[in-house]
């Protein structure tokens, strides 16, 4: 672990080097633990794949303290164990149907795979929310199977409509609102994940696990989803 | 009471302190783009320090008043006037039923802040009035969306005996920054800065780099002397207010205030908040330089900053 301070109220901590479901996990057991024992002193904490980035309250603490107070809390982080059943599991129905997955021809292409193929193997994995940034609501999910893999775009779409899936690399993830972007689109879910009328905003944090479900067009639109 | 939008002008903005603690779900904190304009806005007025005022960016606003009260201009002169008569920036002036307010083009800076006795009397959302357009988040009618003509802003009613007899405010001189005065922004070494050589810091600290066109609240890009770090790209992480990203071109952009929570740059370190507010003054074609600023002398202006404006929470 390595903490670096940023900006005169802003430091962030390495929990490990690499994306990997252990390090995620790490990161949710010491924002977690953040969130516990020091929320008096927090403004803002993101986690993300293998770092937090903390905001801290001046009027409050200090570098000097907070970084000590920090250190003491995350020591024996490496030590804790928290079980991956542990975490909460989301389903996220999905319709994967040709009017909504925009990209599936190129991804079958890609792949030398059947769209019903790319959706059993897309739907057959557990992901875990590796971060949530970019835009509000936006969770960073991985990793897929290698079968599907398939590089970004090069040439980002200038609108994405909301509650697309998306798949580049080794990641998945939906957009929760319209904007531009450059994953291959393969289907549509019919939930709003970020509500800010609603208490808990979204239904996915940092550390979930997340399952798609495939549903046909019917239940698509049953749950309110629009082509 | 409140204004009528008569002409709400290129880009006029709800801002209060900003959005925080939403970033774990990607939320950006907003805000003013000059806190130092802001806050002396508020102070002037009496009103808290995270008071929604609004934002005006270029200028061309125009405002009708629907009631007395006091307001309070700083930050940017661009050629404010109540009833075509010109008003200075950083003093507080009464305006009564019936007055326009207008702001024109900018003399010196960017960005003018207009706050009321009382404030705004915004909504809020996720506890704050902020408007993020991006995110399509607070302002007026909490959905992201920048003044238009005919809206309506609500303040306070005040009670003639606030309202007169009436003592304009003026901010000392020596507290009025000169936006065209050369700029030196403070950096704190951070984040991948070990990733670029030393020849390449040393690059980056001796050359001067010239503010583009591409400027908006998310971000400013710089243009000069490329500079290299070893790395590509980098796992995504926590941006912090002032970071400076350099992608592959080798051109700076310092984040602002509507940044992305997170992102996949390499960052050579982050430039100071009180600096960040004084780029924001700067427009296209200004030259700016970078010098080397520890971190404990950063906090310790933060901290004074901070307890001259009396914050207490948030920032």
């Amino acid at each position: 672990m390595k903490i670096q301070p940023l900006t005169e109220d802003s430091l962030i901590v390495y929990v490990g080097e690499k994306i990997e479901r252990e390090v995620a996990q790490q990161v949710s057991v010491a924002t977690q633990l953040i969130r516990q024992n020091l929320s008096d002193k927090v403004i803002d904490i993101i986690p993300s794949y293998h770092s937090i980035h903390l905001t801290y309250n001046l009027c409050k603490t200090n570098f000097f303290e907070f970084h000590a107070l920090l250190r003491q809390l995350l020591a024996n982080l490496e030590q804790q164990s928290v079980s991956i059943e542990s975490s909460k599991i989301i389903e996220i129905p999905v319709y994967y149907g040709p009017e909504v997955a925009l990209d599936m021809p190129i991804i079958e292409q890609h792949t030398h795979r059947s769209a019903e193929e790319i959706i059993d193997i897309h739907c057959s994995e557990l992901y875990t929310v590796y971060a949530i940034g970019f835009s509000p609501g936006f969770a960073y999910l991985g990793n897929t199977d290698k079968q599907i893999a398939i590089p970004r775009k090069i040439t980002p779409r200038t609108r994405v409509p909301a509650g697309s899936l998306g798949i580049a690399d080794t990641q998945t993830a939906i957009y929760p609102s319209e904007s531009p972007g450059g994953w291959q689109i393969l289907g549509r879910t019919p939930l709003n994940l970020v509500d800010f009328q609603q208490d808990s905003l979204t239904p996915v944090n940092m550390g979930d696990l997340v399952k798609f479900v495939a549903i046909d067009k019917q239940a698509f639109l049953s749950l309110g989803g629009t082509l | 009471m409140a204004f009528k939008v008569i002409n709400p002008g290129l880009i006029s903005l709800i801002q209060d302190f900003g959005r925080y603690g939403y970033q774990h779900i990607g939320v950006t904190t907003g805000g003013p783009m000059d806190e130092h304009a802001f806050l002396w806005g508020n102070r002037l007025l009496g009103n808290a320090f995270d008071t929604a005022q609004l934002e005006i960016t270029i200028g061309m606003l125009q405002l009708e008043v629907q009631q007395s009260t006091v307001i309070a201009i700083t930050g940017a002169d661009l050629g404010a006037t109540i009833n075509g008569l010109a008003i200075r920036p950083w003093q507080s002036y009464p305006v009564n039923q019936g007055d326009q307010i207008a702001f024109n083009r900018p003399k010196k800076g960017l960005r003018a802040y207009l706050a009321v006795k009382g404030g705004l009397q915004i909504s809020q959302q996720l506890g704050s009035a902020a408007t993020v357009v991006r995110e399509k988040i607070g302002g007026l009618y909490t959905n992201g969306k920048k003044l238009a003509a005919g809206d309506v802003l609500p303040y306070p009613v005040m009670s003639p005996s606030v309202v007169q007899p009436f003592v304009s405010k003026r901010v000392p001189e020596q507290f009025i920054p000169d936006y065209s005065a050369p700029l030196i922004l403070g950096v704190i070494l951070g984040y991948q800065c070990d990733s670029f050589a030393q020849t390449e810091i040393q690059k980056f600290f001796s050359n001067k780099y010239e503010v583009t066109q591409d400027i908006d609240r998310m971000g400013y890009r710089l243009a000069g002397e490329p500079v290299c770090s070893s790395l590509d790209g980098i796992i995504s992480e926590g941006i912090s207010y002032g970071a400076i990203q350099i992608p592959k071109d080798g051109q700076p952009i310092v984040l602002l205030r509507d940044r992305q929570t997170i992102g996949g740059y390499p960052k050579i370190g982050c430039v100071t908040a009180l600096g960040a507010a004084r780029l924001s003054q700067r427009g296209p074609g200004t030259k700016i330089r970078f010098a080397i600023k520890d971190i404990h002398q950063a906090e310790a202006e933060q901290m004074i900053y901070n307890r001259f404006f009396g914050i207490q929470s948030k920032r």
